[in-house]
């Protein structure tokens, strides 16, 4: 910058103006954009338009929709839960301690991420099943049987989730100031005290958001589940389940089903909102 | 002031220090190695150019930076001493840190703040509040005890920073860059509470600054670091009128040079001679206030011993008068009057003489002066 520049720059009170380029939007770009936001948005349009809104209500209260969506929320939530209390260890061990075989261990907790959820399934029949690595030692040892159990599908859907929760919380642990922990050292506070004192406070809004995005990846789980843990409705039927099923034989409820679950994930988004898709 | 600071910078300390220290850091290409004692009662400034491995020190002293060698002894307790493979992390040592941006935890209040220490050190929640309470009392911010750290002013942050630190009531204080944060108006306030504050404290203080107003304030001792290595140290008053650097002359504002004298004549390298009043033979710095200089025309006669031939190589204001600095054959700093400069017509490339009364001069020796056995041991 020369001595010119410095002279001819606004003064400081000028408010920031950010260059935006003006002119035609070539249609090279727009058509394939507009293009791609009517395949994402129509799907999702058929849906409504589609669904059977004058029965609806009773549809809603049928027991066997009902059964499905509260078996649903609640092992959602277990999976949270569980992925929380094993999860936010695990971000912070990545997070916060130079150890050896550090970026082996990230790229394994982000497997489940991009491994086909059968095959997720399929693994997790290999361990726990009846005849699995530790399957068969829990149920002589402790008469524990896993898959085809509810708890079976809270354990195939904490499988899948927990990489959306670890990397949401490594991300929030990095962006975290670490010196907070260093003046919270200087003031007598061990590593645990400064963990649950001072960082878990610290990212407490990003732990929020990976919480939120773990249980709606949890919410939508299908193939793990019905791999690990079958389809009996009542135990192990969650929506996504059901809503396969009922395309068989009554697409209506398919349709009401699936409803729900773009109304749970609509409201999720808002939730969310501030943090993952607000623009600069 | 500086009177009061010679007084109290020359109260002899008995006994053995509170921190006895010698700090090796070795990195890549960076190695510090700084000797330090600092008594109970007492207030060290350690005073340095950025990079000079202040920050470093404090960091090895506050246990966020292990040594490398060396030692770090504090009122009896070896808290790092690689040698014996003894090291005390940061939560088991009595030091207070008041960081340079105060890292106050943003989602407690003040008071909560200033409680988190003594909680640590297993005070119940009310006796570790009411202990907080009365360091917040003691700072002025009484009525803040309930704001988080979002909503007080820079001042006010600094204090609550402070409280924090005092409130572990520990052996060691350590501040790092206490006022840089400040804006000026807010600075000159807050560092007279700080003295006040820092007076009243009875273990030892380390301050960390770049700032020479704010060492020579409120410190009883300078020790002035440049390059990992302690290039001087003494009280104000000692390091304000015989700087040993370049560094610190530039931050009491003397011309400083070094040569060899031989009675009151002292031969700067590259020939030049300086007559000064002080008589030395050896090695000797040469200091002069750039006000001792005075500017003329034509070749003056009379008294001045030093009068040489120079141009001017720029003008700037200094206060109410000009500071010029003449190029060659040594580097000047004259400060004339705007009167004077008008009356040479003075700007740049214009030759004039310049003359120094040998009176005005100091000369005193290079070899530093040995050092006090507690510092070197």
């Amino acid at each position: 910058m020369t001595l010119l520049d410095d002279v001819a720059s606004p003064a400081p009170a000028a408010p920031p103006r950010r260059p935006r380029r003006t002119g035609r939007v070539p249609v090279a770009l727009l058509l394939p954009a507009a293009l791609g936001l009517l395949f994402l948005v129509l799907p999702l349009a058929g849906l409504l338009v589609r669904a059977p809104w004058s029965t609806l209500p009773q549809r809603l209260t049928e027991p066997g929709v009902l059964t499905a969506l509260r078996l649903s929320v609640v092992t959602a939530t277990a999976a949270t839960l569980l992925c929380l209390a094993l999860g936010v260890p695990l971000a912070w061990l990545l997070a916060r301690v130079d150890f050896p075989g550090r970026r082996v261990v990230r790229a394994l907790v982000t497997v489940p991420l991009v491994l086909p959820p059968v095959v997720g399934g399929v693994a997790l029949l290999l361990v726990f099943g009846r005849r699995g690595l530790l399957g068969g030692w829990l149920d002589s040892t402790f008469g524990v049987t896993l898959p085809f159990t509810t708890t079976g599908v809270v354990l195939a859907e904490a499988f899948v989730a927990m990489p959306f929760l670890v990397i949401a919380v490594e991300g929030a642990l990095r962006g975290a100031d670490g010196r907070y922990e260093e003046a919270a050292a200087t003031l007598g506070a061990s590593r645990w005290t400064t963990f649950t004192h001072v960082t878990l406070p610290l990212v407490a809004p990003g732990i929020a958001a990976g919480a939120v995005l773990c249980w709606a990846r949890a919410l939508g789980e299908f193939g793990a589940t019905i791999t690990f843990a079958g389809n009996f409705p009542g135990r192990t039927q969650t929506m996504p389940l059901a809503v396969y099923l009922a395309l068989e034989t009554d697409l209506q409820a398919a349709i009401v089903l699936s409803l729900v679950l773009l109304t749970v994930s609509v409201v999720i988004l808002a939730s969310l909102r501030d943090r993952w898709i607000s623009g600069p | 002031m500086t009177a009061d600071l010679t007084v109290r910078g020359a109260t002899p300390r008995v006994g053995a220090p509170l921190l006895d220290a010698r700090l090796v850091v070795e990195r890549r290409s960076f190695r510090l190695d700084l000797p330090l004692a600092v008594h109970a009662g007492e207030v060290v400034a350690l005073l340095g150019p950025n990079g000079a491995g202040k920050t470093t020190a404090l960091r090895a002293l506050a246990g966020l930076l292990p040594l490398s060698d060396g030692h770090l002894t504090l009122a009896g307790r070896d808290l790092d001493r690689p040698g014996r493979r003894l090291w005390s992390p940061p939560e088991r040592r009595p030091i207070g840190v008041v960081f340079q941006d105060y890292l106050l935890f943003p989602h407690l209040t003040a008071l909560d703040n200033v409680a988190f220490g003594p909680r640590r050190q297993g005070l119940r929640r009310r006796a570790a509040r009411e202990r907080a309470a009365g360091w917040l009392d003691r700072m002025g911010l009484a009525d803040h005890a309930r704001s988080r750290p979002r909503h007080l002013s820079g001042g006010q942050a600094q204090r609550v920073a402070l409280a924090r630190a005092l409130a572990v009531e520990p052996a060691l204080l350590l501040l790092d860059e206490p006022l840089a944060a400040l804006d000026a108006r807010t600075r000159l306030d807050t560092r007279a509470q700080l003295q006040r504050h820092l007076a009243a404290h009875p273990g030892a203080t380390l301050l960390v600054t770049h700032d020479p107003l704010d060492a020579l304030v409120l410190a009883d001792r300078l020790v002035i670091v440049e390059d990992g290595r302690v290039v001087q140290e003494g009280d104000a008053a000692t390091i304000t009128a015989q700087p040993r650097t370049d560094y610190v002359a530039r931050l009491v504002g003397l011309n400083l040079y070094r040569g060899h004298a031989t009675g009151h004549t002292v031969a700067l390298a590259g020939g030049f001679e300086l007559t000064t009043g002080d008589a030395h033979d050896g090695d000797v710095f040469v200091a002069f206030p750039p006000s001792a200089v005075a500017l003329h025309a034509a070749r003056p006669d009379g008294s001045p011993r030093n009068t040489w031939p120079t141009t001017i190589g720029g003008v700037q204001r200094h206060g109410d008068n000009l500071r010029v600095q003449l190029a060659g054959p040594i580097e000047v700093a004259a400060d004339v009057t705007p009167l004077a400069a008008a009356h040479l017509r003075l700007a740049p490339g214009r030759p004039v003489w310049a003359a120094v009364k040998a009176t005005e001069t100091r000369a005193y020796p290079a070899a530093p002066p040995a050092r006090d056995a507690r510092t070197d041991r």
